[in-house]
C-alpha cells in the first residue's frame, strides 16, 4: 500500500515537473510568435477547415514523393495511435493501478477486445516504426540524400534530426520491454502477439525479475515519451503539433500575389497629390519598409519558422539552390527561427524586456544579401512545402527593406528603378517607341 | 510588313470602346524578340476581328520589376498612373501576352482600385478554340514535329493555370512531350522576381541553362513558352548549346498563328 503511494507520489512529481518544463518550452514559442507583426489571416474559415484537414491531417502535399509519404505516414498513425497506450499508463500511474484498461473491462468482452486489438495494433505500428526509423536513418545516413546534407544541416540540425530518430526507438523498445514483461508476468493473459512472442525469452526467469523489467518498460516509454514532449519545443520536430494551426492559416491568396505595402500607397498618393485623401498611419512611429528583424516580419512567418521540420523539399526544388547559389529556402525558415531564439534568450536574461542587441536577421551569421538577392520569386518552394510555409514571404520583406531602408542594391537593379521613374520601362527606350512593334 | 493596332485613344475620339485591352507590356513593346509575339497575337486578333485596342504610349511598365526587386514605390507609382489611365477609359476587360503583366493586373492592381477582368493569352486562346473561332489552315506543317511546353512560374505556380497553354498547343498536329519538371514541378527560366535585369549570383550554372538543359533532353523540335521573358531565357540557353538550327523557341502564340497561315511577324 506505502508502496503504491509512494509509486503514485513519483509518478505526479514526474509529470508534473517534466509537463513543466515542456510547457515552459511552448509557451516560449507562443511568445515567440507573438513578437511578429499582426497580419490576418481569419477569412474563409470554411476554406482554413478544409485546408487543415487536407494538407496538416490528410498530409495531401506528402503524397507528392509517394515513397516518403508511406514511411512517413507509418510513424504519424503509429504516434497518434500509440496515444491509446498513453492513456492507460496515465491511469495506472496516478491511481497506482495495473493494465485499469483491461481490468476494468474483465466483463464487458467487447471492449476488452477492442482494448487487445487496440494494443496489438499499436505493436504492430511500432514494429512498422522501428523498420522506417531506420529507414530514415539509412536514407540520411548511407544514402545521403542531397536534401538532408546541405551545408545548412550541418552541426546542431543533423542532431537534432538523430535525436529524434533514436528517441523514437528508445519509445518502441520500452513499450515491447513493457508489454513482453508483462505478458510474461500474466502468463499470456493479455493476448498481445508480438509481445507474445518476445515473452517466450522470459520464460523461467525469476518472477520478481520479470516485474522489474516490466516497470522499467513503463518507466522507460513514459520518460521517453516526456523527454520528447520537453524536447518538442527545441526540435524541427515541433510540426507535430504547429502543422496543424499552420495550416489552418494557410494563405488563400493565389501563390503570385504579393500584398500592396498600405504606408507605401499613403506616401505615393501624396507625392501624386499632396491634397489627397489618405488613410491615417496606423501609428505615429515613422513608418519602416520592410522587414529586418523578426519583430518586422509577420506572426504568420514566425509561426512558418517553427513549423519547418527542416526537410529540405523547398531547397530541393529551389532553382537558385539547384544551379549553385547560396540561397536555401529552408535556410531562411532555420535562421529566422534561430533569431528568434537568439532574441528569446537575451529577453529571458533582461526580465523579458527587449534591448536593442544591435543585430538583426540580415547578415549577423543569418541571412547574407546574397542569398535573397539569388531568388527569382518563382513560388516552387511554397509549392514544395507539404505544411503551406513560404519562405518566399520572408525573402520579399527582408528584400523590401535591402531596397527601401538601405538603399542597398545592384547598380542594374539601380539603373532599372532609374529607367522606370524615367520612361515607364525598364530599359532605356522612349515611351513615344511603345508601338514601334507595328512597323515591322 | 506594318500592321494596324487600334488605340484606346483613337477608339475614344471616336466615341467607341473596345471589348477587350491587350496589355502589351515592356518586353512585348521593347524586346525584338518578343515583339515578334506582339505582332503574331495581333495578327490573330485582328484575323478574327477582335475589337480590342492597345494603350499604346500611355501604356507604362506594370511595376512588377520594380516590386519583386523590393521597391514598392516605384511599382505603386507605376500602378497608380496605370490604374489612372485605365479607369478613365473604362477598361473592363484585359488580355495580356506577359504572365507578370497579367499576375499583377490580376491578383496585385484590384487592391490598388484597378479592378479589371484580366486574362492571359493562352486562357485567351483556349476560349477562342473552345468557341470554335481558330480554325488551322496549316495544321499539318506541325505533323511529326516534338513540341514541348515550358511553364511559366507566373502562369503556373502562381495562378494555377496550366491545362490552357497545353490545350492551345494540341490544337497544332504535333507530339507534346513533357519535361522532366512540369506543371507544379515546372523549374524557373531564371527571370523572375527582377533577375531579367541584374547578373545572376554566383553559382554552378545559370538557371536557363539547367532548363534548356531539361528542354533538350526530350529532343524537341520547338520548346513552346508563353511569357515573353522565359521566351528570351531558353532562346538564349539554346543558343549557349548550340542547338538553335533543329531547337526554335517559339510562344504559344506565335506557333498558332503560323498554323492560321498568318506569316511575316
Ligand atoms: S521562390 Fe525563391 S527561394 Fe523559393 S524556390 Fe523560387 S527562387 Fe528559391
Ligand atoms: S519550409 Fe517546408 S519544405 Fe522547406 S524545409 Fe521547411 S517544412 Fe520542409
Amino acid at each position: 500500500m506505502v508502496l503504491t503511494v509512494i509509486q503514485s507520489l513519483c509518478f505526479i512529481l514526474f509529470v508534473g515537473g517534466c509537463g513543466y518544463i515542456a510547457f515552459r518550452g511552448f509557451r516560449n514559442v507562443y511568445l515567440n510568435i507573438m513578437l511578429g507583426r499582426s497580419a490576418d489571416y481569419t477569412d474563409h474559415p470554411g476554406e482554413r477547415w478544409k485546408t487543415m484537414l487536407m494538407v496538416a491531417l490528410g498530409q495531401k502535399k506528402m503524397f507528392k514523393r509517394p515513397v516518403a509519404a508511406m514511411l512517413h505516414l507509418v510513424i504519424y498513425v503509429s504516434f497518434v495511435i500509440t496515444q491509446v497506450e498513453l492513456i492507460e499508463i496515465f491511469i495506472d500511474g496516478v491511481f497506482g493501478t495495473h493494465r485499469i484498461i483491461f481490468h476494468a473491462w474483465e466483463h464487458i468482452l467487447v471492449l476488452r477486445g477492442l482494448y487487445v486489438f487496440a494494443i496489438n495494433l499499436i505493436e504492430v505500428l511500432s514494429v512498422l516504426t522501428f523498420i522506417v526509423t531506420v529507414a530514415f536513418l539509412y536514407r540520411r545516413d548511407m544514402l545521403k540524400l542531397p536534401r538532408f546534407n546541405k551545408p545548412e544541416m550541418k552541426g546542431w540540425p543533423n542532431m537534432d534530426a538523430h535525436i529524434i530518430l533514436f528517441l523514437e526507438m528508445f519509445l518502441i523498445t520500452n513499450i515491447f520491454i513493457m508489454n513482453s514483461f508483462d505478458m510474461a508476468a500474466a502468463h499470456g493473459e493479455y493476448g498481445f502477439w508480438i509481445s507474445g512472442m518476445i515473452a517466450h525469452n522470459w520464460e523461467g526467469l525469476n518472477e520478481g525479475l520479470i516485474e522489474v523489467f516490466e516497470k522499467i518498460g513503463w518507466w522507460g516509454h513514459l520518460a521517453g515519451v516526456f523527454g520528447f514532449l520537453m524536447y518538442l519545443a527545441h526540435s524541427k520536430h515541433l510540426h507535430i503539433l504547429l502543422a496543424f494551426p499552420n495550416t489552418y492559416f494557410s494563405r488563400l491568396t493565389p501563390k503570385g500575389y504579393i500584398n500592396n505595402m498600405p504606408e507605401v500607397t499613403r506616401e505615393v498618393k501624396l507625392m501624386l497629390d499632396p491634397n489627397a485623401q489618405v488613410e491615417p498611419a496606423a501609428s505615429d512611429a515613422p513608418a519602416k519598409f520592410g522587414a529586418k528583424d523578426i519583430f518586422d516580419l509577420t506572426w504568420k512567418n514566425l509561426l512558418d519558422a517553427y513549423t519547418c521540420t527542416e526537410c529540405g523539399r523547398c531547397t530541393a526544388q529551389c532553382p537558385a539552390n539547384m544551379t549553385g547559389k547560396l540561397l536555401s529556402p529552408r535556410k531562411i525558415m532555420m535562421d529566422t527561427r534561430d533569431r528568434m531564439e537568439e532574441v528569446r534568450e537575451k529577453m529571458d536574461a533582461n526580465k523579458g524586456v527587449w534591448v536593442d542587441d544591435g543585430k538583426n536577421l540580415i547578415e549577423n551569421g543569418y541571412i547574407s544579401v546574397e542569398e535573397l538577392r539569388a531568388c527569382t520569386t518563382c513560388n516552387a518552394c511554397v509549392e514544395e512545402c507539404p505544411v503551406n510555409i513560404s519562405p518566399l514571404d520572408i525573402i520579399m520583406q527582408l528584400r523590401r527593406s535591402l531596397i527601401m531602408e538601405d538603399s542597398n542594391s545592384p547598380n542594374e537593379w539601380n539603373g532599372m528603378f532609374a529607367n522606370l521613374e524615367n520612361n515607364g520601362a525598364p530599359w532605356q527606350f522612349s515611351p513615344q517607341d511603345r508601338l514601334n512593334w507595328e512597323k515591322a | 510588313m506594318d500592321i494596324k493596332v487600334p488605340t484606346m485613344a483613337e477608339m475614344a475620339a471616336n466615341g467607341q470602346k473596345p471589348d477587350v485591352l491587350f496589355w502589351v507590356g515592356c518586353s512585348g513593346s521593347f524586346d525584338q524578340r518578343a515583339q515578334r509575339i506582339t505582332r503574331a497575337f495581333v495578327k490573330i486578333l485582328n484575323h478574327l476581328n477582335i475589337k480590342y485596342a492597345v494603350l499604346g504610349t500611355e501604356e507604362s511598365c506594370t511595376g512588377d520589376p520594380a516590386k519583386r526587386a523590393g521597391n514598392e514605390f516605384v511599382y505603386q507609382m507605376l500602378a497608380m498612373q496605370n490604374i489612372e489611365v485605365m479607369n478613365n477609359y473604362g477598361v473592363q476587360e484585359i488580355v495580356t501576352t506577359c504572365p507578370h503583366c497579367f499576375n499583377i493586373l490580376k491578383n496585385e492592381y484590384p487592391a490598388l482600385g484597378g479592378k479589371y477582368r484580366v486574362r492571359h493569352h493562352a486562357q485567351y486562346l483556349q476560349e477562342l478554340i473552345d468557341q470554335g473561332k481558330i480554325k488551322l489552315t496549316d495544321a499539318t506543317s506541325f505533323k511529326g514535329k516534338r513540341i514541348t511546353y515550358h511553364d511559366s512560374c507566373y502562369l503556373g505556380r502562381a495562378n494555377e493555370i496550366y491545362e490552357a497553354p497545353r490545350k492551345v498547343l494540341e490544337l497544332l498536329d504535333a507530339e507534346l512531350v513533357e519535361m522532366k519538371s512540369c506543371k507544379t514541378k515546372g523549374l524557373c527560366c531564371g527571370a523572375g522576381g527582377a533577375q531579367m535585369f541584374k547578373e545572376e549570383e554566383h553559382g554552378k550554372l545559370r538557371i536557363n541553362e539547367a532548363r534548356t538543359l531539361e528542354a533538350l533532353e526530350v529532343q524537341p523540335d520547338i520548346v513552346a513558352s508563353a511569357c515573353p521573358f522565359c521566351n528570351t531565357m531558353l532562346t538564349d540557353g539554346v543558343k549557349g548549346k548550340d542547338m538553335q538550327v533543329s531547337v526554335k523557341v517559339f510562344d504559344i502564340a506565335e506557333l498558332i498563328a503560323q498554323g492560321q497561315g498568318l506569316d511575316g511577324f
